[in-house]
């Protein structure tokens, strides 16, 4: 477990390939992007699928706790007027288009890292702050941005990007926040990074 | 021509065909994020600070190049826009959720994506990250009873840019390219102000 520039210093140890030109990445992206549009209708989303799971995952653990299978009727999860828009019906909550994308995403993630000699296990933080504290704020900042991303229907994927390639308006309007939000707090926290 | 894009709506697509092709898209989008370097919270980070715009360039080129595509194929009646998800408008709970989500990426220094793909490669932080997310989720879940009215609030349906500002399709692609450009000229503006390199090395 090493901080980012340690491992890459190290010249005996592996060296990582140097990321793609931002230009170039985002046109692939925007390749990938207009696949998805143009072939299923759908774009590209990642808190979808990992809302789908939790809501799936909060009403078998809610039954579990209440008595088994037979209590999932009548869970939270199963009544709440947000979650059971997954739950209800016959199908598979996790049998859904986003959920398989979120798989892919993982892989197409480990491949990249793997093939760049980048995946390793380690924590990624500035150079004047502590383990410690990058934790805290990572999952501080998950929790901010699960009740954002829900609020917003959507994340960096799903609005920004799919929704600003499409136009519409409340995706744009979206993505202006997001920077407004970033830029207003950013400030505040600049010792973590800087 | 009739529009052959897309080929039919996904309701009606066999289960195979749903999994490969959101599984393949999957993997080219986990692909090019880790290689655009947003498996790394010091490049999203210098989106912020200033040493890394990246994320503004991956971005906008990204919905520049989705945008000209689809509107292209569109005008060229290739493409049936009407059978295209277009996200709905809800004005309100989208700017405070995008103001709140904007405060967790500067807190957290990663998306849902971008963390996917971090975790992916092994990195400890996005892990943590997720984990906040997922009880983020379920707080969320919890809280939705005295959220839903918010949550509903403002609803104005599928409203594309050119509507809510009566501006022709053309011109706002044109106006998001070069809203697009602008922006790239001006990080490289700060880049050199700033003394620091362009690119996506971190």
């Amino acid at each position: 477990m090493a901080r980012e520039e340690e491992t890459s210093d190290k010249s005996a140890a592996v060296v990582p390939e140097p990321y793609w030109n931002s230009y170039k990445a985002g046109a692939l992206l925007g390749l990938v992007l207009l696949l998805a549009l143009v072939v299923t209708g759908r774009g590209l989303g990642a808190s979808g699928a990992v809302t789908r799971m939790a809501a799936y995952s909060t009403q078998k653990v809610e039954a579990s706790v209440h008595g088994g299978t037979s209590a999932e009727e009548t869970t939270f999860a199963k009544r709440n007027a947000y979650t059971s828009q997954y739950l209800k019906g016959p199908e598979d909550p996790l049998d859904d288009f986003l959920v398989y994308m979120f798989v892919g995403v993982i892989v197409g993630g480990f491949a990249s890292g793997v093939l760049a000699k980048r995946a390793s296990l380690s924590v990624t933080f500035g150079p004047h702050t502590t383990v410690a504290r990058r934790l805290a704020l990572a999952s501080l900042g998950g929790f901010v941005s699960a009740f954002g991303t829900r609020l917003a229907r959507g994340c960096t994927s799903g609005q920004a990007l799919t929704g600003g390639a499409t136009l519409a308006l409340g995706s744009w309007v979206f993505m202006f926040a997001v920077f407004g939000g970033g830029y207003a707090l950013a400030y505040f926290l600049r010792k973590e990074w800087l | 021509m009739d529009p052959m894009m897309p080929v039919s709506k996904l309701a009606e697509w066999s289960q195979g065909s749903v999994i490969a092709s959101a599984a393949l898209l999957g993997v080219g989008f986990g692909f090019v994020l880790e290689r655009a370097g947003f498996g790394n919270a010091k490049t999203l980070a210098g989106q912020w600070y200033g040493y890394n715009f990246a994320v503004l360039r991956v971005m906008f080129t990204a919905i520049v190049v989705a945008m000209v595509g689809l509107f292209g194929l569109y005008y060229l009646g290739l493409v049936d826009l009407g059978q295209i998800y277009i996200n709905e408008t809800f004005l309100w709970p989208q700017l405070v959720g995008g103001l709140i989500f904007g405060a967790g990426f500067v807190i957290g220094q990663y998306c849902p994506g971008t963390a996917v793909v971090a975790c992916a490669t092994g990195k400890i932080d996005a892990m943590i990250y997720m984990l906040g997310f997922v009880l983020g989720l379920v707080a969320f879940f919890f809280a939705f009873p005295k959220l839903e009215s918010f949550y509903m609030s403002s609803s104005k349906g599928r409203v594309l840019l050119p509507d809510a500002l009566h501006v022709s399709t053309g011109l706002i692609v044109l106006g998001v390219v070069v809203m697009a450009l602008g922006a790239f000229a001006f990080t490289h503006f700060l880049d050199k102000k700033l003394g620091k390199s362009a690119g996506g090395e971190v």
